[in-house]
């Protein structure tokens, strides 16, 4: 049943990359060219995107940590371990890509802007949680931990989204089809659909990883014994 | 149950005292470290006192956090603990409390350094004392937590701030703003709203935290 699951990850992948191929063609070259900030905002269409899909995926780790802390169930942590490591991916992607667009548009290539910054933060509370993780050696304790550390981490979101903004504000409103005008609303869409396969294709064949890798690791101990085993004979 | 776990951490403090003096001495020497990173600019050096302060204090508690499950590590000592008949919340709150005290009272020895050498002296001294409080139960609660995890792993030197340190950001940026307002004059009364969202964050977090301990020292 794992083996169909792959399969089907690869499916969402090869899907997820045919619509971001053709919503960003529509983006660079059909779409018209934004009145004030020409075509530095055409970022925008994988920007946004990213941005939607990496709240999903920080909603989904939540989700999971809090399932395997309920249910005791490997799975979920094995989801936990593709939704922490898919949203570390995207956060990053989500800091250069802000970067790329901040430096023409505001001048700097950061900018202690709310959003910005607790993207960054949680950036760094994620590779956190997975830097835990790789030094914990018995499964159920790091899993225990690890969804621990991912539910604090994502209560923690909202109140540093709140006190960066209080502290200091530049971003612009954040675009959603309501705020952008019609012409931009194919591409971001067709866009914000692929990397939503892209990212369910990934999170699919890294969670089969996670579990391949727990099944080695409960199977080792069995393995060591048995060459010693083999070595005494 | 509470009162006798409390008890049993401040006694194991009271015996450990020498490694606060060590502590303090760390972070005396951290704000005398910052200054040099500024240059004898008398004025700068009082505008971001707060803000040393508050890294001072942050880069001190790791130190202190990283060290309070020592004594449990040792011989098992911490499933001893567990098999009594009692909620391990009572052992968390207790650690945390003790955490806390030490923490507070380490930035409390630390401000007479800071008003000496960045000349950021202040009268309001009670308004102080509340963010130094507040401040430092917000990075207590869940430092005890962290602390729980990685003192039972090699590398928890590295581990507890890497954890620690993003988490933090909402408490430290309230208690500098808070500091700051206090050291420099606050005509318009803008501390107010930070105490408020630090003491949000304390509640948050010792509550939370509380609720998650018993997951996090389970077999």
């Amino acid at each position: 049943m794992r083996k169909s699951n792959g399969h089907k990850g690869y499916g969402f992948i090869a899907f997820g990359a045919a619509l971001l191929l053709f919503g960003s063609y529509r983006g660079l070259f059909i779409a018209p060219p934004e009145q004030y900030m020409r075509d530095v905002q055409r970022i925008m269409y994988v920007h946004v995107p990213t941005a939607w899909n990496w709240m999903l995926v920080v909603l989904f780790s939540l989700f999971c940590a809090i399932a395997f802390l309920f249910r005791n169930n490997m799975k979920w942590d094995s989801r936990l371990e593709a939704g922490l490591e898919v949203g570390a991916l995207m956060a990053f992607l989500l800091c250069c890509q802000g970067s790329i667009w901040a430096k023409p548009t505001w001048g700097v290539w950061w900018d202690w802007d709310p959003r910005l910054t607790s993207t960054a933060v949680l950036l760094f509370a994620t590779l956190g949680i997975l830097a835990l993780r790789n030094f914990v050696e018995d499964p159920m304790k790091r899993a225990t931990w690890s969804a621990v550390a991912t539910i604090i981490a994502s209560v923690d979101l909202p109140i540093i989204y709140f006190s960066v903004k209080w502290w200091n504000s530049l971003h612009q409103e954040q675009s959603t089809p309501q705020t952008v005008s019609s012409p931009f609303h194919l591409p971001l869409r067709v866009n914000a659909f692929g990397v939503l396969f892209l990212v369910i294709g990934f999170i699919m064949l890294r969670t089969r990883i996670a579990a391949a890798r727990l099944e080695r690791d409960l199977a080792e101990p069995r393995t060591q014994i048995g060459e010693e085993a083999r070595e005494l004979a | 149950m509470l009162i006798a776990a409390l008890r049993k951490e401040l006694l194991l403090q009271w015996r450990t005292r020498g490694q606060f003096m060590a502590v303090f001495v760390f972070g005396a020497a951290a704000l005398l470290l910052f200054s040099f990173a500024i240059g004898p600019d008398a004025s700068a050096l009082r505008t971001f006192s707060a803000g040393f302060l508050w890294l001072g204090l942050l880069l001190s508690s790791t130190l202190t956090l990283a060290e309070s499950f020592h004594a449990e590590m040792e011989n098992r000592a911490l499933e001893g603990l567990l098999l009594l008949p009692s909620d391990p919340r009572a052992l968390y709150y207790a650690k945390a409390i003790a955490n806390w005290l030490q923490l507070a009272i380490l930035g409390v020895a630390l401000v007479p350094v800071m008003v000496v050498l960045y000349d950021a002296g202040t009268m309001r001294l009670w308004t102080l004392l509340l963010v130094i409080a507040l401040g430092t139960a917000g990075l207590s609660a869940p430092g005890t937590l962290y602390a729980a995890m990685t003192a039972q792993l090699k590398a928890k030197q590295t581990l507890l701030p890497l954890l620690l340190f993003p988490l933090i950001v909402p408490a430290l940026l309230a208690s500098v703003k808070a500091t700051s307002y206090v050291i420099l004059g606050d005509p318009m009364g803008q501390a107010r709203p930070w105490i408020v969202l630090l003491g949000a964050f304390d509640l948050i977090y010792w509550s939370l935290c509380g609720l998650l301990y018993g997951r996090v020292v389970e077999d």
